[in-house]
Protein backbone atom coordinates (compact mmCIF):
# COMPACT_ATOMS: atom_id res chain seq x y z
CA UNK A 1 0.00 0.00 0.00
CA UNK A 2 0.47 3.51 -0.80
CA UNK A 3 -0.23 6.97 0.77
CA UNK A 4 0.10 10.14 -1.18
CA UNK A 5 1.00 13.16 0.77
CA UNK A 6 -0.40 16.52 -1.16
CA UNK A 7 2.19 19.09 -1.26
CA UNK A 8 0.91 23.39 -2.45
CA UNK A 9 3.17 26.00 -1.79
CA UNK A 10 2.97 27.16 1.74
CA UNK A 11 2.45 23.04 3.04
CA UNK A 12 4.35 22.52 5.76
CA UNK A 13 2.75 19.67 7.89
CA UNK A 14 3.43 17.68 5.12
CA UNK A 15 7.11 15.45 6.43
CA UNK A 16 4.98 15.33 9.79
CA UNK A 17 2.81 13.22 8.61
CA UNK A 18 5.23 11.42 6.49
CA UNK A 19 6.94 10.86 9.52
CA UNK A 20 4.49 9.18 11.20
CA UNK A 21 2.88 7.30 8.22
CA UNK A 22 6.33 5.52 7.16
CA UNK A 23 8.57 5.69 11.00
CA UNK A 24 5.51 5.26 13.31
CA UNK A 25 2.89 2.99 11.64
CA UNK A 26 5.40 1.51 8.93
CA UNK A 27 3.45 2.01 5.57
CA UNK A 28 4.63 3.43 2.73
CA UNK A 29 4.02 6.79 2.28
CA UNK A 30 5.31 9.57 -0.17
CA UNK A 31 4.62 13.65 -0.78
CA UNK A 32 3.24 14.69 -4.34
CA UNK A 33 3.68 18.09 -4.88
CA UNK A 34 0.54 19.40 -6.34
CA UNK A 35 1.80 19.84 -9.99
CA UNK A 36 2.06 16.14 -10.49
CA UNK A 37 -2.06 15.87 -11.00
CA UNK A 38 -2.15 11.69 -11.52
CA UNK A 39 -2.73 9.77 -8.54
CA UNK A 40 -2.76 6.01 -9.98
CA UNK A 41 -1.33 3.67 -8.00
CA UNK A 42 -1.99 5.41 -4.35
CA UNK A 43 -4.64 3.86 -1.84
CA UNK A 44 -5.37 6.95 0.08
CA UNK A 45 -4.66 10.80 0.16
CA UNK A 46 -3.73 12.85 3.23
CA UNK A 47 -3.98 16.68 2.60
CA UNK A 48 -2.02 18.05 5.19
CA UNK A 49 -2.10 21.46 7.50
CA UNK A 50 -0.10 24.87 6.42
CA UNK A 51 -0.58 27.86 4.98
CA UNK A 52 -1.07 26.26 1.10
CA UNK A 53 -1.22 29.61 -0.71
CA UNK A 54 -0.25 31.68 1.91
CA UNK A 55 -4.09 31.57 2.75
CA UNK A 56 -4.83 34.10 0.15
CA UNK A 57 -8.29 34.90 -0.88
CA UNK A 58 -9.77 32.23 1.81
CA UNK A 59 -7.53 29.53 3.67
CA UNK A 60 -7.60 26.78 1.29
CA UNK A 61 -9.79 28.45 -1.37
CA UNK A 62 -7.05 28.35 -3.93
CA UNK A 63 -5.41 24.90 -3.23
CA UNK A 64 -8.81 23.56 -3.42
CA UNK A 65 -9.21 24.38 -7.42
CA UNK A 66 -5.82 22.76 -8.42
CA UNK A 67 -5.87 20.31 -11.15
CA UNK A 68 -4.80 17.83 -8.37
CA UNK A 69 -8.05 17.67 -6.70
CA UNK A 70 -9.40 16.21 -9.17
CA UNK A 71 -7.40 13.14 -8.50
CA UNK A 72 -8.47 13.22 -4.77
CA UNK A 73 -11.94 13.29 -6.05
CA UNK A 74 -11.21 10.36 -9.00
CA UNK A 75 -9.31 8.85 -5.72
CA UNK A 76 -12.37 9.30 -3.35
CA UNK A 77 -15.09 7.90 -5.38
CA UNK A 78 -13.54 4.55 -5.84
CA UNK A 79 -13.80 4.39 -1.55
CA UNK A 80 -10.09 5.22 -1.24
CA UNK A 81 -9.80 7.36 1.85
CA UNK A 82 -8.86 10.67 1.91
CA UNK A 83 -7.68 12.44 5.76
CA UNK A 84 -7.53 16.48 5.47
CA UNK A 85 -6.10 17.94 8.61
CA UNK A 86 -6.01 21.59 9.23
CA UNK A 87 -5.78 23.62 6.29
CA UNK A 88 -6.37 20.32 4.72
CA UNK A 89 -9.75 20.10 6.04
CA UNK A 90 -10.34 24.09 4.79
CA UNK A 91 -8.67 22.74 1.05
CA UNK A 92 -11.98 20.01 1.54
CA UNK A 93 -14.55 22.41 2.14
CA UNK A 94 -13.61 24.68 -0.22
CA UNK A 95 -13.64 21.80 -2.98
CA UNK A 96 -17.24 21.18 -1.76
CA UNK A 97 -16.32 17.63 -0.88
CA UNK A 98 -16.98 18.01 2.77
CA UNK A 99 -19.94 20.39 4.45
CA UNK A 100 -19.53 23.48 5.38
CA UNK A 101 -16.52 26.44 6.05
CA UNK A 102 -13.57 27.12 8.21
CA UNK A 103 -13.63 30.74 9.01
CA UNK A 104 -12.16 32.70 11.27
CA UNK A 105 -11.94 31.85 14.96
CA UNK A 106 -14.82 33.47 17.59
CA UNK A 107 -11.42 34.81 19.30
CA UNK A 108 -9.59 36.14 17.07
CA UNK A 109 -6.64 35.24 17.67
CA UNK A 110 -4.43 32.03 16.61
CA UNK A 111 -4.83 29.18 18.30
CA UNK A 112 -2.13 27.06 19.59
CA UNK A 113 -2.85 24.75 22.55
CA UNK A 114 -4.00 21.29 23.00
CA UNK A 115 -8.03 20.32 22.58
CA UNK A 116 -9.50 17.24 24.29
CA UNK A 117 -11.75 15.79 21.96
CA UNK A 118 -14.76 13.38 21.99
CA UNK A 119 -14.95 10.30 19.39
CA UNK A 120 -18.34 10.51 18.38
CA UNK A 121 -18.79 7.85 15.54
CA UNK A 122 -16.39 4.85 15.16
CA UNK A 123 -18.09 3.84 12.15
CA UNK A 124 -15.45 5.45 9.69
CA UNK A 125 -12.34 4.53 8.10
CA UNK A 126 -10.38 6.52 10.67
CA UNK A 127 -11.92 6.12 13.81
CA UNK A 128 -12.76 2.40 14.30
CA UNK A 129 -10.37 1.89 16.21
CA UNK A 130 -11.64 4.22 18.74
CA UNK A 131 -14.32 3.64 21.38
CA UNK A 132 -17.51 5.78 20.95
CA UNK A 133 -17.46 8.57 23.63
CA UNK A 134 -14.07 8.08 23.82
CA UNK A 135 -12.16 11.31 25.07
CA UNK A 136 -8.29 12.11 23.05
CA UNK A 137 -6.09 15.25 23.42
CA UNK A 138 -4.92 16.31 20.14
CA UNK A 139 -2.97 19.83 19.33
CA UNK A 140 -4.58 22.26 17.37
CA UNK A 141 -2.71 25.90 16.00
CA UNK A 142 -5.13 27.65 13.35
CA UNK A 143 -6.57 31.41 13.39
CA UNK A 144 -9.57 29.80 10.81
CA UNK A 145 -11.13 26.79 12.55
CA UNK A 146 -14.35 28.53 13.37
CA UNK A 147 -16.82 25.81 11.96
CA UNK A 148 -19.78 26.66 10.06
CA UNK A 149 -22.51 25.13 8.31
CA UNK A 150 -26.02 26.87 7.23
CA UNK A 151 -28.75 25.21 10.03
CA UNK A 152 -30.27 22.52 7.37
CA UNK A 153 -26.98 20.88 6.68
CA UNK A 154 -25.69 21.05 10.21
CA UNK A 155 -29.10 19.26 11.12
CA UNK A 156 -28.50 16.97 8.44
CA UNK A 157 -24.43 16.35 9.45
CA UNK A 158 -26.00 15.18 12.48
CA UNK A 159 -28.55 13.33 11.18
CA UNK A 160 -26.38 11.39 9.25
CA UNK A 161 -24.03 10.44 11.77
CA UNK A 162 -21.65 12.74 9.66
CA UNK A 163 -19.69 14.59 13.23
CA UNK A 164 -17.01 12.36 13.85
CA UNK A 165 -14.73 14.88 16.98
CA UNK A 166 -16.40 17.36 18.88
CA UNK A 167 -14.42 19.84 21.43
CA UNK A 168 -15.01 19.05 25.12
CA UNK A 169 -13.56 19.30 28.52
CA UNK A 170 -11.55 16.66 29.90
CA UNK A 171 -14.69 14.95 30.92
CA UNK A 172 -16.29 14.67 27.37
CA UNK A 173 -18.57 17.51 27.51
CA UNK A 174 -19.47 19.38 25.11
CA UNK A 175 -19.16 23.40 27.04
CA UNK A 176 -18.47 26.74 25.72
CA UNK A 177 -15.05 26.97 27.15
CA UNK A 178 -13.39 23.79 25.41
CA UNK A 179 -14.74 25.06 22.35
CA UNK A 180 -11.43 26.93 21.24
CA UNK A 181 -12.50 28.84 17.79
CA UNK A 182 -16.71 29.37 18.25
CA UNK A 183 -17.34 26.04 16.24
CA UNK A 184 -20.99 25.50 15.66
CA UNK A 185 -21.85 22.49 18.04
CA UNK A 186 -18.24 22.82 18.50
CA UNK A 187 -17.60 20.59 15.88
CA UNK A 188 -13.59 19.56 15.11
CA UNK A 189 -14.13 16.82 12.25
CA UNK A 190 -16.53 15.78 9.96
CA UNK A 191 -16.88 13.13 7.11
CA UNK A 192 -18.92 13.23 4.21
CA UNK A 193 -21.84 10.93 3.59
CA UNK A 194 -19.91 7.95 2.32
CA UNK A 195 -17.71 8.45 5.13
CA UNK A 196 -14.33 7.73 3.61
CA UNK A 197 -13.76 11.73 3.09
CA UNK A 198 -12.71 12.91 6.91
CA UNK A 199 -11.73 16.88 7.84
CA UNK A 200 -10.13 17.50 10.98
CA UNK A 201 -8.94 20.89 12.29
CA UNK A 202 -6.85 18.99 15.26
CA UNK A 203 -3.31 17.88 14.01
CA UNK A 204 -3.11 13.94 14.77
CA UNK A 205 0.00 13.65 13.19
CA UNK A 206 1.50 15.85 16.17
CA UNK A 207 -0.45 13.63 18.82
CA UNK A 208 0.92 10.07 17.03
CA UNK A 209 4.27 9.76 20.01
CA UNK A 210 4.39 9.88 23.73
CA UNK A 211 7.20 12.17 23.23
CA UNK A 212 4.98 14.72 22.44
CA UNK A 213 3.20 14.91 24.64
CA UNK A 214 -0.20 12.30 23.44
CA UNK A 215 -0.23 9.48 20.77
CA UNK A 216 -4.01 9.73 20.81
CA UNK A 217 -4.08 10.25 17.51
CA UNK A 218 -1.94 7.57 16.17
CA UNK A 219 -4.63 5.29 15.95
CA UNK A 220 -6.52 8.38 13.35
CA UNK A 221 -3.90 6.64 11.03
CA UNK A 222 -3.92 3.14 12.03
CA UNK A 223 -7.70 2.86 11.24
CA UNK A 224 -7.29 4.24 8.15
CA UNK A 225 -4.23 1.79 7.11
CA UNK A 226 -6.45 -1.05 8.42
CA UNK A 227 -9.55 0.23 5.87
CA UNK A 228 -7.34 0.26 3.38
CA UNK A 229 -5.43 -2.72 4.14
CA UNK A 230 -9.18 -4.70 4.76
CA UNK A 231 -10.75 -2.93 1.38
CA UNK A 232 -7.88 -2.80 -1.21
CA UNK B 1 -13.56 45.98 -24.45
CA UNK B 2 -11.46 46.60 -21.26
CA UNK B 3 -13.47 46.03 -18.41
CA UNK B 4 -12.95 47.04 -14.56
CA UNK B 5 -14.81 44.84 -12.10
CA UNK B 6 -15.09 45.98 -8.83
CA UNK B 7 -15.98 42.70 -6.22
CA UNK B 8 -17.11 43.30 -2.72
CA UNK B 9 -16.76 40.64 -0.54
CA UNK B 10 -18.65 41.01 2.65
CA UNK B 11 -19.53 37.95 5.51
CA UNK B 12 -23.19 36.87 5.44
CA UNK B 13 -25.31 38.45 7.99
CA UNK B 14 -24.96 36.46 11.82
CA UNK B 15 -21.58 35.51 10.69
CA UNK B 16 -18.77 36.61 12.67
CA UNK B 17 -16.79 39.44 11.88
CA UNK B 18 -14.20 39.24 14.93
CA UNK B 19 -12.20 41.51 12.91
CA UNK B 20 -14.67 44.45 12.65
CA UNK B 21 -15.51 43.86 16.66
CA UNK B 22 -12.06 44.43 17.78
CA UNK B 23 -11.34 47.24 15.71
CA UNK B 24 -14.80 48.68 17.16
CA UNK B 25 -13.73 48.33 20.43
CA UNK B 26 -10.29 50.16 19.26
CA UNK B 27 -12.31 52.88 18.09
CA UNK B 28 -14.23 53.07 21.28
CA UNK B 29 -10.87 53.17 23.73
CA UNK B 30 -10.36 56.19 21.61
CA UNK B 31 -13.28 57.67 22.66
CA UNK B 32 -15.14 57.17 19.37
CA UNK B 33 -18.20 55.57 20.11
CA UNK B 34 -19.52 54.03 16.57
CA UNK B 35 -22.25 51.81 16.50
CA UNK B 36 -20.92 48.64 14.46
CA UNK B 37 -17.45 48.27 12.15
CA UNK B 38 -17.91 46.05 9.07
CA UNK B 39 -15.18 44.71 7.24
CA UNK B 40 -15.39 43.75 3.66
CA UNK B 41 -12.73 42.96 0.67
CA UNK B 42 -12.50 44.14 -2.88
CA UNK B 43 -11.23 42.88 -5.42
CA UNK B 44 -10.70 44.86 -8.80
CA UNK B 45 -10.26 42.77 -11.87
CA UNK B 46 -9.47 43.74 -15.01
CA UNK B 47 -10.33 41.98 -18.20
CA UNK B 48 -11.39 41.66 -22.00
CA UNK B 49 -15.25 41.00 -22.65
CA UNK B 50 -16.98 41.18 -25.88
CA UNK B 51 -20.07 43.92 -23.90
CA UNK B 52 -20.78 44.88 -20.71
CA UNK B 53 -23.95 42.33 -20.27
CA UNK B 54 -20.88 39.36 -20.85
CA UNK B 55 -18.51 40.79 -19.01
CA UNK B 56 -21.47 41.30 -15.93
CA UNK B 57 -21.74 37.25 -16.74
CA UNK B 58 -18.04 36.67 -16.80
CA UNK B 59 -17.58 38.70 -13.30
CA UNK B 60 -20.84 37.37 -11.59
CA UNK B 61 -19.30 33.28 -12.79
CA UNK B 62 -15.85 34.35 -11.27
CA UNK B 63 -17.24 35.48 -7.82
CA UNK B 64 -19.21 32.06 -7.55
CA UNK B 65 -16.34 29.72 -8.53
CA UNK B 66 -13.63 31.31 -6.60
CA UNK B 67 -13.82 35.21 -5.31
CA UNK B 68 -16.73 34.13 -2.79
CA UNK B 69 -17.52 31.32 -0.97
CA UNK B 70 -21.28 31.68 -1.11
CA UNK B 71 -21.68 29.47 2.10
CA UNK B 72 -20.45 32.26 4.28
CA UNK B 73 -20.15 35.46 2.04
CA UNK B 74 -22.63 38.10 -0.22
CA UNK B 75 -20.36 39.82 -2.75
CA UNK B 76 -21.58 43.03 -4.59
CA UNK B 77 -20.11 43.51 -8.37
CA UNK B 78 -19.31 47.10 -10.13
CA UNK B 79 -18.58 47.44 -13.43
CA UNK B 80 -16.58 50.20 -15.01
CA UNK B 81 -15.59 49.97 -18.59
CA UNK B 82 -12.13 51.30 -19.14
CA UNK B 83 -11.25 53.88 -21.96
Amino acid sequence: MKIAILQFGGTNCDLDVLHVLKDVVGVDAETVWYKQEDLTGFDGVVVPGGFSYGDYLRAGAIAARTPIMNSVKKLAAEGKPVLGICNGFQILTEARVLEGALTTNKYPKFRCQWTNLRIENTDTPFTSKFKKGEVIRMPIAHMEGHFYAEEKNLAELDENKQVVFRYVDENGKVTDAANPNGSLENIAGIVNTSRNILGLMPHPERASELILGSDNGLRVFESMVDYITENF
Amino acid sequence: MQYQTTVRIEQKAGMLDPEGTTTKRALGQLGYQVNSVKTAKLYEIVFEAESVEIAKQKADEMCQKLIANPIVNNYTIELKELK
